[in-house]
């Protein structure tokens, strides 16, 4: 089972961000990595210029480097952003929006976790399209992960494997609306939480994480004691969404699950070590998506804050 | 501009027919469509005479078939499809992809209507489900604004839908989790969303305490109007802040923006609510056909008339004037 390195859909400071990727790249084990600014365009200038270096390095150690689309564009500037970079014909893109399809008029590409795809009815069309891997969407169920990964075998089908989970987009920003800012005028707000902001109920309960114009899962999904069943379904690659930790580390586990080299018990221990956030994998088992399903079926609850 | 108008049951659609709609969409009573709620919805045989009164006034019936297929089981997808042609559906409004294919491959003049689960927000986005299979007419989300809509109905090669009143999605539709995240059941695979079934209200020191699943959802001082808690919708805490963090709980009410609307050359308005009952459809339908003729006569629309059937006491043009912009 392959490892993909999924974008950064925090907004983190461009030289963190591009050191980031020049540790991925030297000392992660993971096959796959995916750039690109992906929730918000107001970010993307920023990252811009170190994009080049960004990608050459990724290349030079041997990592496949796709380009993620934006997730919702509306803007004309969006738009013909989302174009010119699908035009772009070094690059592999993976579309995060339908509107990229026709852009890259039947081009070989990616699809990321935010294109529907829920059956094997869809993934049957966006592979007649060009499609060569998929990431499913995360609330997608072990049985029906399994039903696409086998109808189409020649695919690379991916599942969200690690980090916060995204659950949510929209036209309107949340850090702003939270700052009493416009979205024009935000300020950039959302770079003061770049692991995202944690969102309790008012018992106190962590329930979601903000990212701007993006809603994500408070919970960190861990599917590292489910990689057995996944292998089984047809899963060919894990995706592991850069959260504040060591995703070197991060990587290193769960490949050393996959090769054998490390239990899955002890990996998930590690894990915890390594980004202590309460783990969810729930939408595997048709569960909520907050619930940690072990083993044995039993569903726990994501902790409680103490 | 034609009015689209919700129907749960075949009475509910008798009366929006009455009321003045042009066009009225249902669903069939299972988990092909997103109101699959309890005790709603049309059997076949319903669904066939419903169609055929709706045609005798000459009113439209479009059948919602717009919730994503289950994999392994999308056979019952596509026999939705075929019962809804049969039965003479004027259109399908449909989300999936692969459901879509379907449609465009098995009935080409079938007439294909982009559901807002689709997600299609932008121009290219519409182009591709004109292109891949045909579709007549998108429904837009409701996070653009009225600019927006004219500008996007200017640029695409087919009929543009839009919400006025009804309930309000802050987070684009199709492409939403939270949902399932809380409860396990979600909008796009279960037709549900913040279910009535995964609510409980708790009273604690006189405080009404609203959870959806495992989450407190709100907390109502006593006296305090008690909003649904859908889980957009509801009071969260941050370190830098509380409240009503997403949206507060207001649902959309467009009347004043139907001037503006027309003038984006918006085809059809649709009002929400399949699940509210037969006097609120004949109300609103009523009320917005009244509005229309207004429009038309170049009267002024009379506001505030709906004022007390929205959920959560206020109501809100949303996104399509974006104050927040």
């Amino acid at each position: 089972m392959q490892l993909t390195l999924g974008p950064v859909l925090y907004n983190w400071k461009p030289e963190l961000w591009r050191d980031f990727y020049f540790r991925i790249a030297e000392e992660a084990p993971v096959d796959t990595v995916v750039v690109g600014e992906i929730v918000c365009s107001k970010r993307s200038p920023f990252l811009e210029e170190h994009i080049p270096a960004v990608v050459e390095r990724l290349t030079a150690c041997g990592k496949q480097v796709l380009m993620g689309s934006l997730t919702l564009m509306s803007l004309v500037r969006e738009r013909k952003a989302m174009a010119e970079l699908a035009a772009a014909e070094e690059f592999t893109m993976e579309v995060n929006d339908l509107s990229c399809l026709g852009m890259l008029g039947g081009r070989p590409h990616a699809i990321g976790p935010f294109v529907n795809i829920y059956n094997e009815a869809a993934a049957k069309f966006f592979v007649s399209r060009g499609a060569q891997r998929i990431c499913l969407p995360p609330e997608l169920p072990l049985s029906a992960i399994r039903t696409i990964a086998k109808s189409q075998p020649d695919t690379t089908f991916e599942v969200f494997g690690f980090g916060r989970a995204p659950l949510a987009i929209s036209a309107r920003c949340y850090h702003a609306r939270l700052n009493k800012l416009s979205k024009d005028n935000c300020k950039f707000v959302c770079e003061q939480d770049p692991d995202g902001l944690a969102v309790t109920t008012l018992d106190d309960e962590p329930f979601l994480a903000m990212n701007g114009v993006q809603t994500l899962a408070y919970a960190c999904t861990s599917l590292l004691g489910d990689i057995v069943k996944l292998d089984d379904a047809g899963v060919g690659a894990l995706r592991l969404s850069p959260q504040q930790c060591d995703m070197v580390a991060v990587a290193q586990l769960f490949r050393d699950v996959i090769d054998g080299r490390l239990d899955a018990a002890q990996g998930a221990d590690e894990l915890t070590r390594v980004y202590p956030i309460p783990v969810a994998n729930g939408f595997l088992y048709a569960k909520p998506g907050s619930t940690f399903v072990a083993g044995a079926g039993e569903v726990h609850r994501i902790a409680p804050v103490a | 501009m034609e009015l689209i108008c919700p129907a749960g049951t075949p009475a509910a659609l008798h009366d929006a027919v009455g009321a003045g709609a042009d066009a009225i969409y249902c669903g069939f009573n299972d988990e092909t469509n997103a109101r699959n709620f309890p005790g709603l919805n049309f059997n076949r045989e319903e669904m066939r005479d419903s169609i055929a009164h709706a045609h005798r006034y000459g009113v439209k019936v479009l059948v919602a078939i717009n919730t994503f297929a289950r994999a392994g089981n999308v056979d019952l997808w596509r026999r939705a499809v075929d019962d809804a042609v049969e039965c003479e559906a004027d259109a399908l409004i449909v989300a999936d992809v692969g459901v879509m294919d379907y449609v465009a491959r098995t009935h080409p003049q079938q007439r294909l209507h982009v559901s807002v689960q689709a997600a299609a927000a932008n121009p290219d986005s519409i182009r591709f489900y004109v292109e891949s299979f045909g579709a007549k007419r998108v429904v837009l989300p409701r996070v653009l604004s009225v600019p927006e809509i004219a500008a996007i109905t200017r640029e695409v090669d087919c009929e543009t839908e839009v919400f006025i009143f009804g309930g309000l999605c802050v987070m684009e539709e199709g492409r939403c989790s939270l949902s399932s995240y809380a409860t396990g059941k979600s909008p796009n695979m279960d037709g549900v969303c913040s279910p009535a079934g995964a609510i409980q209200y708790r009273e604690e020191n006189g405080a009404l305490i609203s959870r959806l699943g495992n989450f407190t959802i709100n907390k109502f001082a006593k006296g305090e109007a008690a909003a649904y808690p859908t889980l957009c919708k509801g009071r969260y805490q941050t370190d830098e802040g509380c409240g009503y963090l997403f949206e507060d709980p207001a649902s959309l009410d467009a009347t004043t923006m139907l001037p503006e609307l027309r003038k984006a050359k918006v085809s059809a308005l649709k009002i929400e609510g399949r699940q509210r009952g037969r006097a609120y459809i004949e109300r609103v339908v009523k009320t917005f056909r009244h509005a229309l003729i207004a429009l038309e006569e170049g009267r002024p629309i009379p506001a505030d008339e709906l004022n007390g059937l929205s959920e959560g006491q206020s109501t809100t043009v949303g996104a399509y004037k974006k104050t927040w912009r």
